[in-house]
Formats: C-alpha cells, sequence, structure tokens
C-alpha cells in the first residue's frame, strides 16, 4: 500500500473513532435526559419536586382501573416491582386498557400518586391474528 | 492494495450495467410490491391488538429499514471514495442519497399517521424518533453540502467526510429502542431471536422490503447513469456512445 493510501486509511479511522468518541460522551453526559419516563422503581429514589413536569411509563396494573363521573378516571402503573397511582381526565387511546404498556406525562402528587395531563399507549413488537391469541387462552 | 472489481467499475462498463439492471429490478419490483400490497392490505389478518392499523407496517418498516441501509451503503461508498478514489463510489453516494432522504421522510410521516391513533400523538420526542429525525437531517446536509461544492472532487471528498462522520447516528436508530426507555416499541424482525410476528403477516412485509430495496435498485440504476454521463461527458466513451445513439435514430 503506498504511503499516500496510507495516509487516507488513517483518516477514515480518525474520524470515524472520533466521531464515535464524542457521541459516546455526550451520550454519556445526556444519560437521565434520553429516557423518555421513569419507571415506578426509579420513582423511589428519583429527586422529583411535585412541580417538575415528567413521563412516567410501565403496565397498567390488571384489576386497577377505576372510572369516575366526567372522565376522570384512576389506574396503578406497574413495572411489576413498585407501583403508583396515576388519575387523568379526559379521552384516552384505543389500545389503553389494563396489562398494557403506558406513558404518561404530568406531576407527581406527594410520593404516591401522580396527576397526569397526558395518556399514551405503549404496544408491544408483537403482531398476530386474534384467533392465535383463543387458541392459547 | 488495488480496490478488487476496479476495472468493472470503469465509467462505461457501469454505465452499460446499470443500463442492461434497470428493466430486471424493474421487474422485481413490481412483482414484490404487488404481492407485498395485495398480501398485505387484504390477505393478511387483522392485528390482535391493533386491527386494521397495523397494516401500516408495510409501509412503515421497509421506509424505515432502507433509510438505514441506503446511509449504510453511502458511508461505505465514502470510505472507499476516500481510500481509492474509485468515482463510480462516489456517484453512487451522490445519487443514493435523495432516495434514502425520502424513505426517511416516509418513514417519519408514516410512523406518525401510525402513532396517533395507536399511542395518542403524531409526535413524540423518544430516542427512537429523534435518531431517525437526525438521520432526515444527516442526508438534507449531505445533499446541501454537495451541492454547495461547485467542483466534484472536492464535493465528493467533503460530503464522504460527513456520511462518515454521520455513521454514528446509524447504530442508534437501531438499537435506542434497547437502550433507552422509549415510546417506540422494540425490533419486530431485526434481530437474532425468531420475528415476533405471525407468518402470513410476514411474507408480505418482507415481500415489501425486498420491493423497496429492489425500487431503490432501480432509481439508482437510473440516476448512476445520469451521474456518470454529467460526470464523464468529456470523455471519449461518452462521445462514441452519443454517435452512436444518434446514428441509430437517424
Amino acid at each position: 500500500m503506498n504511503t499516500l493510501r496510507k495516509r487516507r486509511v488513517w483518516l477514515v479511522v480518525i474520524l470515524s473513532s472520533a466521531s464515535l468518541i464524542v457521541t459516546l460522551l455526550v451520550i454519556q453526559a445526556l444519560r437521565h435526559n434520553l429516557n423518555l419516563y421513569y419507571t415506578p422503581t426509579e420513582l423511589q429514589t428519583a429527586d422529583i419536586s411535585n412541580t417538575q413536569k415528567i413521563r412516567i411509563g410501565g403496565l397498567v396494573e390488571k384489576g386497577s382501573l377505576q372510572r369516575g363521573s366526567d372522565l376522570i378516571i384512576q389506574f396503578v402503573v406497574t413495572d411489576l416491582t413498585h407501583q403508583i397511582s396515576v388519575q387523568y381526565t379526559g379521552i384516552l387511546p384505543d389500545l389503553f386498557k389494563e396489562g398494557q404498556g403506558v406513558v404518561a406525562s404530568g406531576r407527581l402528587n406527594g410520593k404516591a400518586l401522580f396527576v397526569a395531563d397526558e395518556i399514551l399507549a405503549k404496544h408491544d413488537e408483537n403482531y398476530q391474528p386474534p384467533r392465535i391469541l383463543d387458541h392459547g387462552s | 492494495m488495488k480496490f478488487p472489481f476496479a476495472q468493472l467499475a470503469s465509467p462505461k462498463n457501469s454505465y452499460q450495467m446499470a443500463g442492461h439492471l434497470i428493466p430486471w429490478f424493474g421487474l422485481l419490483t413490481l412483482a414484490l410490491m404487488s404481492y407485498g400490497v395485495v398480501g398485505g392490505l387484504w390477505w393478511a389478518p387483522s392485528d390482535y391488538q391493533q386491527g386494521d392499523a397495523f397494516r401500516m407496517i408495510y409501509i412503515h418498516v421497509p421506509a424505515a429499514f432502507l433509510s438505514l441501509s441506503i446511509y449504510t451503503i453511502i458511508f461505505c461508498c465514502s470510505v472507499i471514495y476516500l481510500i481509492w478514489q474509485i468515482k463510480l463510489a462516489d456517484i453512487v453516494a451522490e445519487m443514493s442519497a435523495a432516495v434514502g432522504a425520502t424513505y426517511t421522510f416516509i418513514a417519519l410521516v408514516s410512523g406518525a399517521l401510525w402513532g396517533k391513533p395507536m399511542w395518542g400523538t403524531w409526535w413524540i420526542w423518544d430516542a427512537r424518533l429523534t435518531s431517525e429525525l437526525i438521520l432526515l437531517f444527516l442526508y438534507f446536509g449531505y445533499m446541501g453540502l454537495r451541492s454547495a461544492i461547485h467542483e466534484p472532487k472536492r464535493a465528493g471528498k467533503a460530503a464522504a467526510v460527513l456520511a462518515i462522520v454521520g455513521m454514528v447516528d446509524i447504530p442508534i436508530v437501531h438499537f435506542s429502542v434497547e437502550w433507552w426507555a422509549t415510546l417506540h416499541q422494540g425490533a419486530t424482525l431485526a434481530k437474532l431471536a425468531k420475528p415476533s410476528i405471525a407468518v402470513e403477516m410476514l411474507y408480505p412485509l418482507l415481500a415489501m422490503i425486498g420491493g423497496f430495496t429492489f425500487f431503490y435498485g432501480t432509481l439508482l440504476c437510473i440516476r448512476l447513469r445520469t451521474g456518470l454521463l454529467q460526470r464523464e461527458w468529456q470523455s471519449l466513451w461518452v462521445r462514441e456512445w452519443f454517435n452512436q445513439q444518434s446514428k441509430s435514430c437517424l
């Protein structure tokens, strides 16, 4: 390999590694901000004031959904280790169901209650016709 | 070390080869997309959770898959061009960028149209969506930088450097759903484990991915020929080819 070509190989290697290192440093610096939501377990230790707007995410615990008057609902979000109650007023996305993933944004009201102003449904990566599920259950 | 197949990559050879490939790629595109559309929109059953809305997958996933693949092709071409100075690699990279950008745009728009009814929002700044948007801006930056420099050699080098630096976004887009908490779900296909999708839904999806790929191939061959003529119009083979064409027209 001639020297000019060798120099160009080095250019490519240096460019790639510099880009990689810069990105890793940025990701490392932002590691807490890159997550879209807190899980109920992270909420236990995180230092979040009641005025701070945050998102929480997890599964809607089965049997926890209670409907009040005027579209008020309350349910429990769990990550299977810790739980938090969520209160919300408004229209829910179609996929919102007990046992399904959910991401809620709003504010904490004490340690145990989260008042949401937006509810988004998080679905999983599985696609299948309904009948397979019927056979399974 | 000489680059392998350097002979094949001569402008005249690649011009002819691309011309031969266009009809085959076009036919494959047509066949795969016809099966994919009919199979995806009619034959495949609706999803147990999302109902018929899941059918957006047949546009969204192929577009997103190719937005990443085409960028990876541009990256490989850029490395080849910087090290071995193969002109063909530079033209392939140049001509791929607009197609890649369009696929990225389609992935973002179809994702938004899918997200509104299923998740409840058009857009959210989660890691997957944001990194895919950055990819779109990388494509725009790449095309902008190229057209800002008039001289093809310098434009090619500058664009290649940008493509190599930007490559770091590709694994981030792919692994974002594993590394961070996102609203976007994990991978259905691109993983070592068995695909998380029923087979009667899977085959049309694979056909659509193939169709989108060959559509890119068709466009690339057409655009590659244009690019070759633009760069090589002063060279002997273009003149000979042009004389031949005009003779056969008369």
